[in-house]
């Protein structure tokens, strides 16, 4: 059939044709060239490593040996009694048994330090949706936000694309190993209001991504003196929370708040999700935990754009709300983790690269600052591309980060096997051998 | 535990959150509230109220329930299932499962007689058909611009399509004497008042099967719209939720069949929503369908499913169901059937009552005349007889004016969402009902003139002026219940809403779960 040339039609939305979806950026340009070309170790030994995606592969045992032991899951979720209530259930405010679970999993990575309300849980489908969602709540088309460098690239997507706000970098350095200081909380409150922008809120990750490490106590009340003084927002995105290694490291701003006595709590709302600490991605769980009864109220109106399927919410509430279980959990895939990460960055400390001394996540946060040909973005991408191209790995720049100083890489480490890292690490063994050489 | 509250400022939220464009303010949620306090069980509470304003379908859940029993390996918690667990919990690819848009596509073409073929690569996944809605006005309307839709509609699409987006719907208005067929002046109509208000029309939504008629759209109709919307060039979005949920020997015809037909027509102006939520009565597995004949909003659409994406056990199991062919055929042909079988009881049922519904032939409800117990013409008159329906029928059914329907007296009845035995009740009441004002009617009418013609009397003499009768007016009227409000925005006015826009509950599911 002929293709028939139309008149123009009346064009699509200004969100649609704009790019703020992010995906430009060489951050999602590695994705592609590793779905274009994946390693196998024996189908493709020579394609392109995934070390660009955050994700957690380490425990899945644990969790495939729970169900395994516990079928009555199974029949929970498909059996005779309570399919239809489930298969019906779309009430915005969750099974109560699962909200109940998520609190009390919450408060097991937090070493019962502190308490959660399973009242105060909204759910959404993953946090991608629970930061948009918080962002059109706090935040007026044209109201800003400050996000500390480096940070989460889908950030960029997430607060800003659909919901018009814009994001106000909030800029840390090596100098005292990326930690938000008060000068530059105030420099990027002063740099908004320069340019006539209203700055909401405060969103903040901890621990951190892309950097690995979890904010300290002074930084965390620091921080909420800041967002007190200049009335605002806080949103804590903590989905890497059960991630840190040693449990003592991580505070939570709960605990903050909850020593206060709850002072100014209805500024701070915090994001959590299964994603990482499970290693979940696919279920879709995001919860959004307020402490501002109205967010509570208008989040969950919200969240009927983006609810968690009822049968996932079913067949998880057993596994969360089981204390042994979780605290096992938590414990071994804290400790996995941190083999892993001591083990990759041994590795790279051997072959001449060093990284962030970091304490938490699914990656690490990797100098290679010596190798840069310039100090500049530019010098960093070509460092990138040579990665990509000549060692087929795919690691994230700095600078799709938003982070200012060149040559700092977010390496991920916890989304392959043991064999595959190995053969990763051997990729830069090789690569700082032949540079030293030349 | 509450926390110490702060400054008014601190916490204060955006113009969004802010404002009532969820729509949950209207108090005709009353409706549900009376069920939801008092709700019917055919032992424990007799007397309770029944759940008719909620539009799900609950006639073939037994073959689903049978279906997953059979087939364990489905479900990745299950034994034979258990071997998928890693794979799937790990897969957040926004394309979804290959095999997902496959059954999904089948399946759609399906419900359409196999007259329509899908590519599973235009398939995009929303957070239900909520978020395919919201999705879609997303990627076609800017804030301040328009779709027009046809009345009676949904009256969550105020929420979906609006309430984020800052798109505007304006009414294309319908009316029963063309048994509320769309036509081409009321198109045409609806338009020059928006060019007239400098309001950009972006393009036209429509529900076919039509939510909440129950009609499906004949096939000048369809070429009537088609033709408009290309002349206008612009979108159209077609919610096709209700598209296997059509009976009565009825084939259904969808707009994508007459895209097929006849090249003429534009594709690229064509969306979909689509959802399993009422075909397969699956609303909590949050399954949103956004297909559409234009590449660009594809992608568009699939970059936005991120916030909305269908839980990959969900896509699994149901990628197994819905690619089962034998299945799907039975499915489709035993929900036609159940559908059709409780349509038929219950509207001739309604009939032996005299009262009559639109001809229908989808859906999982009947538009109901009611229009010859309205004391008067008026929307007013229209809740008053909805807060009797509630109050002393104990029945929630969703009155016409929620829909923005232009004539009062109608009103949207659930059938699907109950047991025989619980609609047989239904059925008494509005019987009971039917003949008690029939009665009353009559004795009424005398009583009203009669105190209206004392009060005219005294105060004959007093009263000249046209202003201190409406206050006497006003007066009596003072003692009629009346909990509504309607809030004028901008010349946009903005009435009840029905009860989706809350939370749903069904009436099986227990609140505390």
């Amino acid at each position: 059939m002929v293709a028939k040339v139309y008149k123009p039609c009346i064009p699509l939305s200004a969100i649609a044709t704009s790019s703020t979806h992010g995906e430009d950026s060489p951050y999602f340009a590695g994705w592609r060239a590793y779905d274009e070309d994946p390693y196998d170790a024996t189908t493709n030994p020579s394609g392109v490593i995934q070390m660009g995606l955050a994700e957690n592969q380490v425990s899945f045992d644990l969790l495939e040996k729970y169900l395994e032991e516990h079928q009555e899951v199974s029949k929970l979720v498909n059996g005779i009694g309570g399919f239809r209530e489930n298969a019906l259930f779309q009430d915005y405010h969750g099974l109560n048994s699962f909200r109940k679970a998520m609190a009390s999993f919450m408060e097991e990575i937090r070493g019962g330090k502190v308490k959660f309300d399973s009242n105060r849980i909204v759910l959404t489908a993953g946090a991608t949706a629970a930061n948009e969602l918080l962002s059109f709540i706090i935040a007026n088309p044209g109201d800003a936000l400050l996000v500390p460098t480096p940070y989460y690239p889908g950030f960029d997507r997430d607060l800003r694309w659909r919901t018009g706000v814009n994001i106000i970098p909030v800029n840390c350095n090596s100098s005292n190993k990326f930690q938000i200081t008060k000068q530059a909380l105030e420099e990027a409150y002063a740099k908004a209001k320069k340019a006539d922008l209203q700055v909401k809120g405060l969103l903040m990750t901890n621990p951190s991504n892309p950097l690995g490490t979890a904010m300290t106590r002074p930084v965390l009340e620091e921080i909420l003196n800041f967002i007190s003084s200049k009335n605002m927002h806080l949103i804590s995105d903590e989905i890497y929370s059960g991630s840190v290694f040693s449990s003592e490291e991580f505070i939570s701003i709960a605990e903050i708040l909850e020593e206060s006595g709850y002072a100014d709590a209805q500024r701070v709302h915090i994001v959590y999700s299964l994603s990482k600490d499970l290693g979940l991605p696919g279920f879709r769980v995001g919860a959004i935990y307020s402490y501002n009864d109205a967010v509570v109220t208008t989040a969950r109106r919200m969240s009927s754009f983006t609810l968690v399927s009822s049968q996932t919410q079913k067949m998880l509430s057993p596994m969360l709300s089981d204390v042994n279980f979780t605290k096992n959990y938590i414990k071994t895939n804290r400790e996995r983790l941190k083999r892993r990460y001591d083990y990759v960055v041994e590795k790279l400390r051997e072959c001449g690269i060093e990284c962030l001394h970091g304490n938490a996540g699914l990656f690490c946060w990797m100098n290679l600052k010596p190798l840069l040909e310039e100090a500049t973005t530019d010098g960093e991408l070509k460092l990138w591309e040579t990665i990509l191209k000549d060692l087929k790995l795919d690691i994230s720049p700095g600078s799709s980060c938003h982070c200012t100083e060149p040559g700092w890489f977010r390496v991920c480490f916890a989304n392959m096997s043991i064999e595959t890292l190995d053969v990763a690490l051997s990729r830069f063994t090789s690569f700082m051998e032949k540079r030293r050489k030349t | 535990m509450g926390y110490q509250s702060v400054s008014e400022n601190s916490h204060l939220l955006s113009r969004i959150a802010a404002g009532d464009g969820h729509g949950e303010n209207s108090s005709y949620f009353d409706g549900w509230k009376d069920y939801d306090s008092n709700p019917f069980h055919p032992v424990s509470n007799p007397g309770g109220v029944i759940q008719m304003g909620l539009a799900e379908n609950l006639l073939c859940l037994d073959l689903i329930k049978e279906w997953i029993k059979e087939h364990p390996e489905a479900s990745i918690c299950t034994e034979e299932g258990l071997n998928y667990f890693e794979a799937v919990a790990n897969f957040q690819d926004y394309h979804g499962l290959p095999s997902f848009r496959q059954a999904l596509a089948r399946f759609m073409g399906k419900a359409r007689g196999g007259r329509v073929s899908f590519n599973p690569d235009s398939i995009v996944m929303s957070g239900g058909g909520t978020g395919a809605q919201e999705t879609l006005a997303f990627c076609l309307a800017d804030p301040g611009d328009a779709f027009l839709v046809p009345t009676p509609y949904y009256p969550a699409f105020d929420r979906d399509f609006c309430w984020r987006t800052g798109v505007r719907l304006l009414p294309i208005n319908c009316f029963s004497s063309n048994n509320f067929k769309l036509t081409k002046a009321a198109l045409e109509s609806a338009y020059e008042t928006a060019r007239k208000n400098n309001i950009r029309v972006k393009g036209v939504l429509m529900t076919n099967p039509s939510n909440p008629l129950g009609t499906t759209m004949d096939r000048d109709t369809l070429k009537t719209l088609l033709t408009f919307v290309n002349q206008k060039r612009i979108h159209l979005v077609c919610d096709e939720v209700f598209s296997g949920s059509v009976f009565n020997q009825a084939d259904f015809l969808s707009v994508c069949e007459l895209l097929d037909e006849e090249p003429s027509y534009d594709k690229s102006l064509i969306h979909i929503a689509y959802s399993l939520s009422k075909d397969l009565g699956l609303p909590g597995f949050r399954v949103g369908v956004i297909y559409s004949y234009n590449d660009t909003v594809v992608k568009c659409a699939r970059r936005m499913s991120s916030f909305g994406l269908v839980s990959s056990q969900t896509q699994h199991l149901l990628s197994h169901m819905l690619n089962d062919d034998d299945f799907t055929s039975k499915y489709l042909a035993e929900n036609k059937r159940r559908l059709h079988t409780r349509h038929e009881e219950f509207t001739s049922g309604l009939e032996k009552f005299g009262i009559k519904c639109l001809p229908s032939t989808a859906g999982l409800f009947i538009w109901m005349d009611l229009r010859q117990f309205l004391k008067e013409n008026t929307e007013n008159a229209e809740l008053k007889l909805w807060r009797v329906i509630i109050d002393d029928v104990k029945l929630n059914i969703s009155p016409g004016s929620s829909f923005r329907c232009t004539e009062p007296g109608w009103f949207r009845v659930c059938f699907a969402n109950m047991d025989d035995a619980t609609m047989h009740v239904a059925l008494k009441r509005i019987g009971d009902f039917a003949d008690k004002v029939k009665d009353e009617t009559t004795q009424l009418d005398d009583a009203t003139m009669h105190v209206a013609l004392k009060r005219i009397g005294d105060f004959a003499d007093k009263v000249k002026d046209e202003t201190t009768q409406l206050q006497q007016k006003k007066r009596f009227n003072k003692k009629l219940r009346l909990s509504f409000c309607r809030i004028n925005d901008g010349g946009i006015t903005q009435h009840l809403m029905s009860p989706h826009l809350q939370s749903p509950r069904s009436p099986l599911v227990k609140a505390s779960h």
